[in-house]
């Protein structure tokens, strides 16, 4: 268990790290590096199907970061006063805080839930859908629906960005599009 | 060398890159063919699948990547998968309700085995895989027209 809270920590040092960075590539670096370390703790916490999806998809977005972002120019913005920044960020921590210890209470121990219709998917999983990776047929079988509710997000989630970064709808009035320098 | 290898990256990268692609693109659709018995599935699988054509763009430069998968090729398989995991949802209404697992389980620890778990998986990445390489072009290749002058 010990490793775990390493790791644990060594992620918050690394977003901690992330942010205060002023150059851009090393806080995207730091931030993939945090991605990689959240990959080994569910490998810790034996889910190895999210420690794949984990790592796999940390690499999609840390190259999308390096490739699609880097070169431009960021602003920094720091409008308003710096006093009244700060009170509104930690008024809302600290509504966050009140409100996660009140409602941690009422949840279950770690580990030792109740786990009803978990219990049922452990027993009746492999006799019922055939899959021996429980967690495939539990996600393609008996919760499907949200699968289907995840690809929904994903395909509005593509053409949202197809339609945003189009190059028809970005032409100005008296602007000729060229096809082919993309 | 000819005039289509001066894009992209080195020599050393193309060369490697020339030896991996094609284990990565394998690895993917092992990971969604199995993804009913090991760890992976059609997420993983696609995202991986999704990878390797990021990796060939990256190392050759848009033209070989776009010529391998053309664009008109990805909102074909982007619109395939997503109609193929809605029509095996659907097809279960024939036996009684959608998602039913109509065909029959097999013997756990096959290859074919599981009903409709393998088919979801496999369109599913096809979606995902599709998907992802079109967020990657989109992001990466269309510019502003103020960011080309620079």
């Amino acid at each position: 268990m010990i490793e775990l809270y390493i790791l644990l920590v060594l992620m918050i040092v690394g977003a901690i790290v992330t942010i205060e960075l002023k150059d851009l590539l090393a806080a995207v670096i730091s931030i993939g590096a945090v991605g990689m370390v959240l990959s080994i703790v569910f490998l810790i916490i034996k889910a190895p199907d999210l420690a794949i999806t984990q790592i796999v998809v940390e690499m999609l977005c840390f190259i999308i970061l390096l490739r699609a972002t880097l070169k431009k120019d960021l602003p920094f913005s720091t409008t308003g006063s710096w006093l009244f920044n700060t009170f509104v960020a930690a008024g809302f921590i600290a509504i966050f805080l009140f409100v996660a210890v009140k409602a941690f209470k009422d949840l279950p121990e770690f580990g030792y839930p109740i786990m009803r219709v978990a219990n049922i998917y452990l027993k009746e999983g492999l006799v019922k859908t055939g899959a021996s990776n429980l967690v495939s047929s539990i996600i393609l079988d008996f919760r499907a629906y949200d699968t289907l509710g995840e690809a929904t997000i994903l395909f509005t989630a593509v053409i949202g960005v197809l339609t945003i970064v189009r190059r028809i709808g970005r032409k100005k009035k008296d602007e000729i599009v060229e096809e082919d320098d993309e | 060398m000819s005039k289509e290898h001066d894009a992209g990256m080195s020599l050393i990268v193309k060369v490697i890159t020339r030896f991996t692609v094609g284990l990565i693109l394998l690895y993917g659709i092992y990971i969604v063919l199995h993804g009913h018995i090991s760890p992976g599935g059609g997420f993983a699988g696609g995202v991986i699948i999704a990878l390797s054509f990021v990796n060939l763009m990256l190392a050759y430069g848009k033209d070989v990547a776009l010529k391998k998968l053309p664009r008109k090729t990805i909102s074909f398989f982007e619109s395939t998968g997503a109609l193929l995991f809605l029509s095996i949802a659907l097809i279960g209404f024939f036996g009684g309700y959608f998602f039913l697992n109509f065909i029959s389980k097999g013997e756990p620890f096959r290859l074919f085995s599981a009903g409709i778990v393998p088919f979801c998986n496999i369109a599913i990445s096809l979606k995902v895989g599709a998907g992802l390489f079109a967020i990657f072009i989109a992001l990466v290749l269309l510019k502003f027209d103020w960011e080309k002058k620079e």
